[in-house]
């Protein structure tokens, strides 16, 4: 073979090698699917009224049992947290197992430090916050992911691919809510995914439905005609952390300034 | 039912439920590891670049070196990775929003780099052992072994005329001088991984990859020297005994000679750069205190409160103050330096240790803390790998293999290659 052989050739193979790949392009199935499914139509959204929050904790057992988070395991999908502020202006805040058994006690647990005691006369105001996923739309935790195995549908919840997860927790590091953690059996990433096996086969949530007060809604904010969009829209609703720029998709309703 | 990260976090006041010290000590070994990787890279470029003769001894013992810990530096993630034999992944589908994805791009390109800069340096080396072996009738197994080994490492290429060697040595200066910015990328680039980190209070500088490569290259200097200085007493201590069977060592009075103005020269460049980490490091603590935003109210509670003495006293006090002094009063000699390296390693750690556990001793609620318990007795393989031993074996392994890749690359008694 000569050397113009040998070029030619060479431009044959790649060329041969190409085409079929800029094929594949053509027919991108994520793009195909885009433009005839309705998936743009939908944006998952969740609504939180703290003033309907009793702490029951009902949420977050649902929630374990639903999506197979080790009952015991000190981790968790939601939890609840307490505030409690005193008239000296201090904030107690605990999440005793992410209040998965409730709040037993009016103490405030303080991990290591034990528990201190409120009196009820010293009490200003007290309250309950229930936390899950923000399924942010700029989220940090899929944007640090070294091999994409955490990723955003298209209605915008955030997932995570056990067989692909690595186990690195950069994600559970970039996560400014404290959301994810390592799944005590899988050793992969883990958090709230708004129960996505579950909205998208036309239910709710396990903890909205195991809610007995309503504290919690999941909605879709592209449907004008939606409950939840109509509150957002209307009513004064606050997100937390705005300042961290990751357009955070859970509102709320009676936020307070001391809410971390 | 343990959760990752459990056995060694402590919780104080308000923590999430989910946050535990999920970074612990293998992360603190990374970017030292690869800290040591750079710096010591960057110490063989000053010769090989810049052409500053007084290091010619230690640039290439930096070079042999630097390429021994490379092995090394990935160590410390795959141990760290929930899934290690996942870790491939990186490879193969790397997303590039992340800093972690780059890993094996960086690591891979400065590689090829110290490779080949190696290989040029020795390649008449490698010509001069295989010939003669290749003349050779009788060889036994050993010397087979030897001759193709050596035979391999020449790649085919047994020219080394005058002329060739020439090119060799420009082909060396063209390499160090691409490796020095690829090795500050490469470390500039761990730093990164914790300052791209806009959930962590503590890490979100824009300062943070230019303080680690400033650290990088002073731990990697003081390396250098520690290891360059105990293998020169060794051979000191064979002269004495002249107990080498080749007799091509020099007479103790003369490698002590060697020695003493090689450390010295390689202390000066160490406090330069030392000077330039310290000074990063004190503008980033005195910027945040005095824009203090939100987070500086925990921040300081943790800097100047429960992380004071690692901190100040360890980081600042013994690793920095104590050697800068030690080096600065005139008339170097080698057992003050041996203290001073020693520290400044032990400084260069500890300011790691202070960023990684130190950035996940507050919680993101900004109103509760996290206290690291480091695994000592392993009693299962979590606790070994991310617990004292598994750091221990870490440190450790660059020398075992430095000692494997020096018999093959020898650091010492040369003869000049170019």
């Amino acid at each position: 073979m000569n050397r113009r052989d040998f070029l030619k050739n060479t431009a044959r193979v790649i060329g041969g090698l190409t085409l079929p790949l800029t094929a594949f392009k053509i027919i991108n199935p994520g793009e195909l699917l885009a433009s005839t499914g309705d998936k743009t139509k939908v944006r998952w959204v969740f609504l939180v009224d703290t003033y309907k929050c009793v702490g029951c904790g009902m949420c977050v057992r649902a929630c374990k049992l639903e999506n197979d988070i080790p009952y015991d395991a000190k981790v968790t999908r939601t939890w609840v947290e307490r505030y409690v502020i005193t008239k000296d202006g201090k904030t107690h805040a605990d999440s005793p197992m992410g209040a998965r058994d409730g709040f037993t006690t009016s103490k405030i647990d303080l991990g290591i430090d034990g528990y201190e005691n409120v009196k009820k006369e010293d009490i200003d105001k007290g309250f309950f916050v229930p936390k899950l996923c923000n399924q942010c739309e700029n989220p940090p935790c899929v944007q640090v992911c070294p091999v994409g195995a955490t990723y955003q549908t298209e209605d915008g919840i955030v997932l995570v691919d056990r067989s692909w997860c690595i186990g690195c927790g950069y994600c559970i590091m970039g996560c400014p809510y404290g959301v994810r953690f390592f799944h005590p059996v899988y050793h992969t990433a883990e958090k709230c995914t708004f129960c996505y096996h579950r909205i998208t086969k036309g239910m709710k949530t396990a903890c909205v439905d195991a809610c007995p007060f309503g504290a919690r809604q999941i909605g879709n904010i592209k449907d004008p005609n939606d409950p939840v969009t109509k509150i957002i829209m209307t009513e004064r609703v606050g997100i937390l952390k705005e300042e961290y720029g990751t357009k955070p998709q859970v509102y709320y309703v009676g936020l307070d300034r001391e809410v971390k | 039912m343990m959760v990752h990260g459990e056995l060694w976090t402590a919780k104080e006041l308000f923590v999430y439920p989910n946050e535990y010290i999920y970074w612990s000590i293998q992360i603190v070994m990374y970017p030292f590891m690869t800290g040591l990787v750079a710096g010591a890279f960057v110490l063989s470029s000053l010769y090989h670049v810049f052409g500053i003769k007084q290091l010619k001894e230690m640039a290439r013992f930096a070079l042999v070196f630097s390429f021994a810990l490379l092995f090394v530096a990935p160590l410390p993630i795959v141990l760290h990775l929930q899934h290690p034999f996942k870790g491939i992944n990186v490879f193969m589908t790397p997303h590039f929003t992340s800093a972690i994805a780059a890993f094996g791009i960086v690591f891979f390109t400065y590689g090829a780099i110290v490779a080949s800069e190696l290989w040029f340096l020795y390649r008449k080396h490698f010509v001069e052992v295989a010939l003669p072996l290749k003349e050779k009738q009788d060889k036994t197994i050993g010397e087979w072994l030897k001759f193709f080994i050596f035979c391999t490492l020449t790649l085919g290429v047994y020219d080394i005329s005058e002329e060739t060697l020439k090119r060799d040595h420009k082909a060396i200066k063209v390499l160090a001088g691409i490796g020095i910015p690829v090795a500050c990328f490469l470390h500039g680039y761990a730093g990164f991984i914790f300052g791209s980190v806009k959930a962590n209070a503590l890490w979100m500088t824009p300062l943070m990859p230019v303080i680690f490569i400033m650290s990088a290259i002073v731990s990697g200097i003081a390396l250098c020297m520690l290891t360059y200085i105990v293998t020169m007493e060794i051979r000191k201590f064979l002269a004495s005994r002249k107990m080498t069977p080749t007799q091509r060592f020099q007479s103790k009075e003369d490698l002590k000679g060697v020695e003493v103005s090689v450390v010295r020269m390689t202390a000066k460049y160490l406090l330069f750069f030392m000077v330039f980490a310290i000074s990063l490091e004190l503008l980033d603590l005195i910027f945040r205190g005095y824009t203090a935003v939100k987070s500086w109210d925990v921040l300081r509670s943790v800097i100047y409160g429960r992380d004071f003495t690692d901190i100040f006293i360890l980081q600042y006090t013994i690793g920095n103050l104590i050697p800068l002094i030690l080096f600065l009063v005139p008339g170097l000699t080698i057992r003050r330096t041996i203290v001073g390296v020693i520290l400044v390693l032990f400084g260069v750690f500890m300011m790691r240790w202070n960023v990684v556990i130190g950035g996940q001793a507050f919680s993101l609620s900004f109103a509760g803390y996290m206290h690291y318990h480091m695994p000592i007795i392993p009693h299962d393989w979590e606790t070994f790998k991310e617990g004292l031993f598994g750091a221990v074996s870490v440190f450790i392994l660059p020398f075992v293999l430095f000692w494997v890749i020096a018999k093959v690359f020898p650091v010492f008694d040369l003869k000049e290659s170019h």
